[in-house]
């Protein structure tokens, strides 16, 4: 029989649309307003703490929706803003330091359709709010202070082969300089580096005319050196994330020196910046107070001893030694001070620090110790058109700054040992951003933010609502006009668009790809795009009949002959669209997402789908005529 | 309905000299515009920072400049963005100051004046803002809507990675159309296409539209969609060829325009009408994209009937070039 849909065919249709359908329904259910709490350090969080959890809740009255404990942490719903905000900072206070509680959207969808891995589409940050960087980490820096290293090996390996040098040192031009006493041990020296430090190139193994060796990092060296700086970095960054208390961060390497890092729901970026860019350490030295500060202010600075200046401006003259450094502090925490009320940083130190602040500090109370803040900043040098700086070999050159700062400067009153307090700061913030830094470890390179995209919460809603409103409206205008257009063949493709807007719904909600504004443009662009394929189908028809054929005849033979003009058609825009998805950054990408899955969704809902509808109301019956 | 009642007949190659002579009017005005004024490339390419705030009442960006200056970030360009309460900021890169530092610097500028330090809120809310002193006086009155920071050495990358896009796409159409056509078609497919994405940035170069990045993806997709036209009409002509045996090459390709011509009026005819919808319901962010999209749909359309016909045609195709390839071990048999 003529246009009849076999059985399998409506099987097909049946194993895509039922399940398609099933998989869009998460995204109707919305949000709701929750807190989500991670362990400190990526400690797990258990029955006990989610007990507790709700002890905190139930015993301040904050009125909860559900309490759920996962591999994700604890994660709580609440019914209003309010109640969330307040059920924030209630445990923050009350759980173990270290926990984070971060402020989240949770999807409202039922449970057992989460079980089943149905969630809703995965809102990127231009339509959630929130804070995309991408940090470039100064490679050169880790290959400099790798060099360094080097020399030191270097000396100590030439020592214990007792070939005498003159002088090792790194030269201005990327390599270390090795300077021999005597030039007739050359070889011995060349056979020494090569046996103890494989890591090493020597450029002229007969030594130069002035008789020094060029040694310098290998290729393979600096290679492993990067990889180790970005894996190290990533790690670090990490960790500063989980401080900065966000539900959902992305932390991903790109290329092999770029770092992409994504905080939903952030808008103190200023705090972000300052959290992510640091490599702060803390160094703590005696104050000399033996000679006087005017003196050395007008210029006599006695040997070993420098001056330094507080943040307000006030100079003060340190001893230049360092007691001992931001290395040996194993744990930090920003607290109040119960007595005088002021912001304070609580500091444990590790075994070497507590011995060494022990003989110290009993060795010199009642004189005073500076605790001193370092950081080191990288910039981009520019030029006055602000385009960066390259040197001969195209790297781009970096500006250092090093910024110090004694923070404190109290009298030892006690013997210190393992733990102490630092004093002085100016509010809590700035102890618990201290602490945090303290506490989260150095990055093993310095990293610049080469690029910053910042959504508001209030523009991501909007930007949500208008995408929103534009993909109905765009919708609705086309179903009214194929309606009028093509009559109940035009009904047909409506319901077909329908169900093509649900299964790209369903695709992106089950890929879990983010979607982002442009992919709302995309989705909205499809819509117009996707009855293409069916008015290819309906012209074919109409012109079918026009030729006089019988009204079957021409639904068989418009379907057929329109196929191939379908899969050219579409197959050469999803060329243009995997390009763009492989070149993407972000917001592209997004596009060429949704473009791609709507290409081939309207694929099948053009061709098989609405077939079978024609098929169903006029397959096999006797046609006067065909209302299309 | 119809907007054809019957199978028209307009002479589309007839005119292929006047339709030449547009598109090369068109293709000077806009290489010439490319040539001599360039594009307004957004920040996603030049680097720079874009700063975009909303207040809680009409401000006058003057005042807003004079803020900014005061605090001493000069060579800010100020203007409103939409409505009077919302204002753009925009700040080039600097020698010196290539950090992202500047934008956190512009938005503490602009709360300064009112005393108030940003506050955590909840997700999806407004801002929320504190007085000096601590206390949560609720929303804030300036937003931070959105800022954008692109580095020196991100912008150019993504200039020449665009470019190269651009350039792969089109190799990838030439081969696929070269393999499922001719390599006539595949190079009258391509014409097209340079055609329609050349006028389109010349559309934005002459009008000094802001090109972002997100315009540059509308681009890449008009090349997808003006391509889906032209294939829709090559696949007719490639019918035709094969089916009817008598008529020249150009009454059969006019023929083919014909024949599609009610299906490319209508596909523009939808395509148009979301593209209007993203245009006047999308937002402001969104409106370079659809702008683009507009210019390109229109363009895309009259070239896959003016343009790319007459490019293969002009190459001398003839219908022998388009018959099947006798099938190898059929040889033998008398063609009928």
């Amino acid at each position: 029989m003529r246009n009849h849909t076999p059985w399998w065919k409506w099987l097909i249709i049946a194993v895509v649309i039922v399940p398609g359908a099933f998989y869009a329904l998460p995204n109707l259910f919305g949000d709701d307003p929750g807190v989500q709490l991670r362990g400190a350090r990526g400690a797990r969080l258990g029955t006990a703490e989610l007990g507790q959890v709700q002890k905190v809740l139930e015993s301040s009255e904050v009125k909860y929706k559900s309490a759920v404990l996962d591999d994700r942490g604890i994660r709580v719903r609440f019914a209003t803003t309010d109640a969330q905000l307040q059920a924030r900072d209630l445990l923050e206070l009350r759980l173990a330091s270290g926990t984070t509680v971060a402020l989240t959207l949770l999807p409202a969808a039922p449970d057992w359709l989460s079980q089943v891995g149905a969630l809703p589409m995965y809102l990127g940050l231009d339509l959630r709010g929130g804070v995309h960087f991408l940090l470039e980490v100064d490679m050169q820096s880790a290959v400099r202070r790798a060099e360094d290293r080097y020399v030191a090996d270097l000396r100590s390996t030439l020592r214990e082969a007792k070939i005498r040098y003159q002088k090792i040192g790194r030269d201005g031009s990327g390599g270390i300089t090795v300077v021999l006493r005597d030039p007739a041990v050359l070889a011995d020296a060349v056979d020494e580096i090569r046996q103890t430090l494989p890591g090493l190139v020597i450029a002229d193994a007969k030594g130069s005319a002035d008789g020094a060796l060029r040694v310098r990092l290998s290729d393979n060296e600096v290679e492993e050196l990067s990889q180790f700086a970005l894996e190290q970095n990533i790690t670090a960054l990490r960790n500063r994330v989980d401080q900065l208390g966000v539900a959902e961060p992305v932390i991903q390497r790109q290329g092999d020196r770029r770092i992409v890092v994504q905080l939903p729901g952030v808008q103190d970026t200023a705090r972000a910046k300052r959290i992510l860019g640091r490599t702060a350490t803390l160094e703590m030295m005696m104050v000399d107070e033996e000679h006087s500060l005017d003196a050395a202010l007008s210029g006599k600075v006695a040997p070993g001893s420098k001056i330094f200046r507080f943040r307000d401006g006030r100079p003060i003259l340190l001893k230049k030694r360092v007691i001992y450094s931001g290395e040996n502090i194993v744990d930090a925490a920003a607290s109040i001070d119960t007595q005088s009320g002021g912001a304070i940083v609580s500091i444990t130190l590790d075994a070497i620090g507590a011995r060494i602040n022990q003989k110290i500090t009993g060795k010199n109370i009642g004189k005073r110790m500076a605790v001193l803040y370092i950081e080191s900043k990288s910039t981009i040098k520019t030029d006055v058109n602000g385009m960066s700086v390259k040197d001969a070999d195209g790297r781009t050159i970096r500006v250092k700054q090093r910024i110090e700062e004694v923070i404190t400067a109290p009298v030892i009153r006690d013997q210190l040992g393992k733990r102490f307090q630092i004093e002085g700061l100016d509010s809590v913030d700035e102890a618990r951003d201290l602490s945090l830094m303290l506490r989260a470890g150095s990055l093993a390179a310095p990293v610049e933010i080469i690029e910053e995209r910042t959504v508001g919460p209030s523009l991501g809603q909007a930007n949500i609502d208008q995408g929103f409103q534009s993909v109905i409206i765009g919708f609705a205008l086309v179903l009214v006009f194929m309606a009028i257009y093509y009559r109940v063949f035009g009904l047909f493709a409506n319901v077909a668009l329908a169900l093509n807007l649900v299964m790209i719904v369903a695709v992106l909600s089950l890929l879990q790809a983010t979607l982002t504004l442009p992919g709302v443009a995309g989705i909205v662009l499809t819509v117009g795009m996707a009855v293409d394929a069916n008015v290819l189908i309906f012209e074919r028809i109409r012109e079918e009949l026009r030729n006089g054929n019988t009204p079957q005849a021409s639904i068989h033979t418009g379907y057929e002959r329109a196929l191939s003009t379908i899969v050219d058609a579409n197959l050469t825009t999803l060329i243009a669209a995997i390009v763009l998805f492989n070149f993407g950054t972000g917001p592209i990408k997004g596009f060429a997402v949704t473009l791609s899955i709507g290409i081939l969704t309207s694929m099948f809902t053009a061709i098989v789908l609405t077939r079978a509808l024609v098929n169903f109301f006029f397959g096999g019956r006797r046609l006067k005529d065909l209302a299309i | 309905m119809r907007f054809f009642e019957k199978v028209t007949d307009f002479d589309f190659l007839g005119r292929r000299r006047s339709a030449l002579i547009v598109s090369l009017v068109l293709l000077a005005i806009s290489a010439g515009s490319l040539g001599i004024r360039g594009l307004n490339f957004g920040i996603d390419f030049t680097g720079g920072t874009l700063v975009e705030v909303s207040y809680a009442e009409a401000v006058d960006p003057v005042k807003v400049r004079s803020v900014l200056a005061e605090a001493g970030i000069d060579s800010a360009i100020v203007q409103y963005f939409g409505t009077s309460k919302d204002i753009l900021i925009r700040l080039p890169v600097v020698a010196g100051q290539a950090s992202a530092e500047r934008s956190t610097a512009v938005v503490q500028a602009l709360r300064g004046p009112i005393g108030e330090v940003l506050a955590e809120s909840p997700e999806g809310g407004l801002q929320q803002c504190r007085s000096t002193d601590g206390v949560l006086v609720g929303d804030c009155t300036v937003q931070m809507r959105r800022v954008e920071f692109v580095g020196p050495q991100v912008g150019g990358e993504l200039t020449e990675k665009g470019g190269l896009a651009m350039l792969y796409a089109l190799i990838g159409i030439l081969i696929y159309v070269a393999i499922r056509f001719e390599w006539r078609f595949a190079i009258g497919a391509v014409v097209a296409l340079v055609h329609d994405v050349l006028i389109t940035l010349g559309v934005f170069s002459v009008l000094a539209l802001e090109f972002s990045l997100p315009v540059l993806a509308a681009v890449l997709a008009v090349i997808g969609y003006s391509l889906n036209d032209t294939i829709v009409v090559f696949d007719r002509v490639r019918d035709n060829f094969r089916k009817m045996r008598k008529g020249s090459v150009v009454a059969i390709m006019n023929n083919s325009v014909n024949q599609t011509l009610p299906r490319t009026v209508l596909t523009s005819v939808t395509t148009l009408l979301v593209v209007l919808t993203l245009l006047l319901a999308g937002g402001e962010i969104i409106k370079g994209f659809a702008s683009a999209l507009l210019v390109g749909v229109i363009i895309g359309t009259y070239s896959s009937i003016f343009v790319a016909s007459p490019a293969v045609l002009m190459l001398g195709i003839s219908r022998e070039d388009m018959l099947p390839v006798p099938k190898e071990g059929v040889e033998g048999d008398p063609l009928p």
